[in-house]
Order: C-alpha cells, then structure tokens, then sequence
C-alpha cells in the first residue's frame, strides 16, 4: 500500500506547487493495519439527491453559457469490481473558468446560470454520468503566468474510510496540462494519463453535447464492496 | 486483474461549491451524550490554515459503525450516521457536535480505545491526511490502545484531545513542524 501510493499519488511536499511547501507534512506516514475503523466508512442514499444534482445545465432559470457536455464512467475498485451505489460529488468554474466562490478574484464574467457543482450516485454496475459545461482554465498565482488547465473537481467515498479520494478531472488535448504542477506532481506519467478524459464518441449526443469518459479507481483495503453496500 | 488507483489531486480553495452535503453537526445540540470538539489547523509557519475541510467518521456510543461491515449485536442508531464535515474559518477553526464513540475492535481480541477518524483535506494538501482523535479522559483505554501504543510519546500525545470544559474537547491539527500531528497511511 506504501509502495502503491508513493508511485501513484503525489508526493506530499512539490516545491512546484508552492502551498505545499508551508502544509505537506514532513514525518512519513504512519503505517496502519486496517481495522473495523478503517474498512468502514458513510453511504450515502437517494435521500441525498435534489432533482438537478446531476445536470449542472439545469439549476437555474436559464441555460449556463458554454460548451455542453457530458462526463461519464465508472467507479471501480483495484480489481476492476464496480462500487456501486457511491456518491460522486464535483465541482468547477464556469465557461469563462469563474468559481461561483467569494474567494475567487478573477477578472472573468459570473454566469447567473451557473454554480457548478452537483452530485450523483454510481448505478448498480458503478457507472455515473453528469450534464455539464466545459470549464474554462483560470489564472493562479503559483508562478509567473501560470494558468490552470480546464478541470473539473471530483470527490468519491467508495465502501470506507479508507477508500477516500478527492480529485480533478481534466480534457484530452488540452495544451495546459503540461504546464501544471498540479497534474505534474503525479510522479509516474501512465497514473498521470489516469486522469485525464477522452473525448468519447459514444458518449457524445448528437446534435446536444459532447462527451468524455473518465473512469476511476479506488484504492483501500475496504475496495471490494459488499453485496448489501 | 488490477488496475492503477486514480491519483489524488488536491482539493482546492473553491470546495465550499460542494459542501452543501454534510454537517459539523452530527448530533443535534443538545441531544444525549452531545459534546463539541473544536480546535485549529496549523500551516508550518504556525499560521492558521482557514481553507481546509475536515471530515470525521466515528461509530455510535455504543460502539458501532453504521455500515455492513460492522454486524455485531450493538445497537444501531438510525438518526446517527456517523458522519459530518466542516471547513475552517480564516482563522484556522472548526467545530463539530458530535458524541463519543464506543471502543470498537482492533486486531484480534484486542478492544480500540474510543476514537474519531478524521481525513483532512486543504489547497496546498496533494493527498488526503488521515489521523484519528482519542480522548484525553479516556487514559486506561488509551493506555491499551493497540494503535496508540506503536507511536513515540510526541506522535501519540498529538493524537489526544484535551477535555476543554464541560462536555469539550480541544483537538489542533498541525500539518508540518516540531508539533506535527502523526498521520497514518491507509
Ligand atoms: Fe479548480
């Protein structure tokens, strides 16, 4: 487990991406058998779900701006078992790449139609799907003229503590994605591709949105749900 | 056939856009049992960290998780889930209402001093930091706390929340330095 998350996950201190330097922790982790602590974790119900939590397109009055899309895929545990019934939570910028956020100081339009995030929960195979729009990549104050590729947030439970993930979405051919410490501080390019989403034809709705595929995997000792979870 | 677990990323600043789900309320105040734990994160600078979001996951009072895995006779709440989130304020705050958990099994035979698991989550934080809060009245069950009793005295001690007042605990989070609270890979 040690060994699997320092090639996939970043490292915690990446000088390149300067608010770690002040809050990565400096002792290693601290190795723990999983215990009944560990192996359980919250689910969530339907009861969680508002009529709208699953297309962003539709929370408001009117229709946001921007590129309409879907984003789909599945839920999976390290042994391609679905987890199924896991709530999905994302979260993103506008079309002009504006969090609908009081902290966020950019000089790019607020969308009345938009606030960007929304939640869903996997099907019985682990399968999601979101109607969206594209977000637009925004500046930061990381380094001089450092932009952040178009992404979009994910956060994912799975069956336990222990399966736990927050992380970001981002699109196929985008010329930002190498210029991103963020994206970079995953150490093994194969992990790296992991997340970032391909344009799927299949996904796409002719005539109404284009579509992307991103599928995820979650780690922990808890990973293979339970019939009943 | 195994395939790669998807990389974490950082959680950001602009968080709150989701948080709609969850509370740092997981228990009504007031209600039986019902007591506050607060504190603050801690940058290495010793400065607040007022972007970060907290989660905690705990059993019941009586000692059992609201989960399948967890099928011991034990009662179940049903208004209990067991879960609440909550992020900091500017200057590094956060407060939950919660109860005590019950002990819980650990390895074999051996009972788990009551505990919170607690993830934290922060702009600046690339992977989720998982640690636990146990309890500083709590020091006969803490003492045989097959968990506690692995660490050095300085990571143990980080662990423990201090009784803060009348049904209070005090628990800081410092993510880097001298004091730093221990964090477990899971
Ligand atoms: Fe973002």
């Amino acid at each position: 487990m040690d060994g699997e998350r320092m090639s996939v996950h970043p490292p915690q201190l990446y000088p390149a991406y300067r608010s770690t330097v002040l809050r990565a922790p400096s002792r290693p982790l601290i190795p723990l058998k999983p215990t009944l602590s560990e192996i359980t974790g919250p689910l969530f119900g339907e009861e969680t779900l508002g009529p709208f939590d699953d297309d962003l397109t539709r929370q408001h009055a009117g229709e946001p701006q921007g590129q309409r899309i879907i984003v789909a895929g599945r839920v999976t545990d390290g042994g391609g078992q679905p987890i199924p019934h896991t709530l999905v939570e994302v979260w993103q910028a506008n079309a002009a790449g504006r969090y609908a956020h009081e902290a966020d100081k950019h000089a790019a339009p607020l969308d009345p139609n938009f606030t960007g995030g929304g939640r869903c929960l996997t099907d019985g195979e682990g399968r999601y799907r979101f109607t969206t729009i594209k977000p637009g990549a925004y500046p930061w104050a990381n380094h001089p003229n450092a932009w952040r590729p178009a992404h979009i947030h994910f956060s994912l439970f799975g069956p336990s503590h222990a399966s736990r993930l927050i992380t970001q979405m981002y699109f196929e051919g985008d010329p930002l994605l190498r210029y991103d410490p963020i994206l970079e501080s995953v150490p093994d390019p194969t992990a790296r591709e992991c997340l970032v989403a391909a344009f799927d034809t299949d996904l796409t709705e002719e005539g109404w949105a284009l579509g992307y595929r991103f599928d995820i995997v979650l780690g922990g000792p808890g990973a293979t749900p339970s019939e009943d979870a | 056939m195994t395939a790669l677990p998807t990389p974490s990323q950082t959680v950001g600043p602009f968080f709150a856009i989701m948080t709609a789900l969850g509370s740092n309320e997981l228990v009504a105040p007031g209600a039986p049992g019902a007591m506050e734990i607060h504190g603050q994160v801690f940058d290495g600078a010793g400065d607040p960290v007022g972007d970060a979001l907290i989660e905690l996951w705990q059993a019941n009072r009586a000692g059992r998780y609201a989960h399948p895995a967890d099928d011991r006779e034990l009662l179940l709440d049903p208004d209990f889930t067991g879960w609440g989130r909550c992020h900091t304020r500017p200057d590094g705050s956060f407060r939950f209402i919660t109860v005590k958990p019950g002990p819980v099994p650990g390895d074999g035979e051996v009972l788990q001093a009551p505990h919170i698991n607690v993830s934290v989550f922060a702009r600046g934080l690339l992977n989720r930091l998982a640690t636990r809060i146990y309890f500083g009245d709590e020091a006969r069950a803490n003492a045989a706390d097959p968990v506690l009793v692995a660490l050095g005295d300085d990571a143990r001690e980080s662990l423990i929340a201090a009784p803060d007042g009348p049904s209070a605990f005090r628990f800081d989070i410092r993510l880097q330095g001298e004091r730093e609270t221990a964090f477990f890979a899971i």
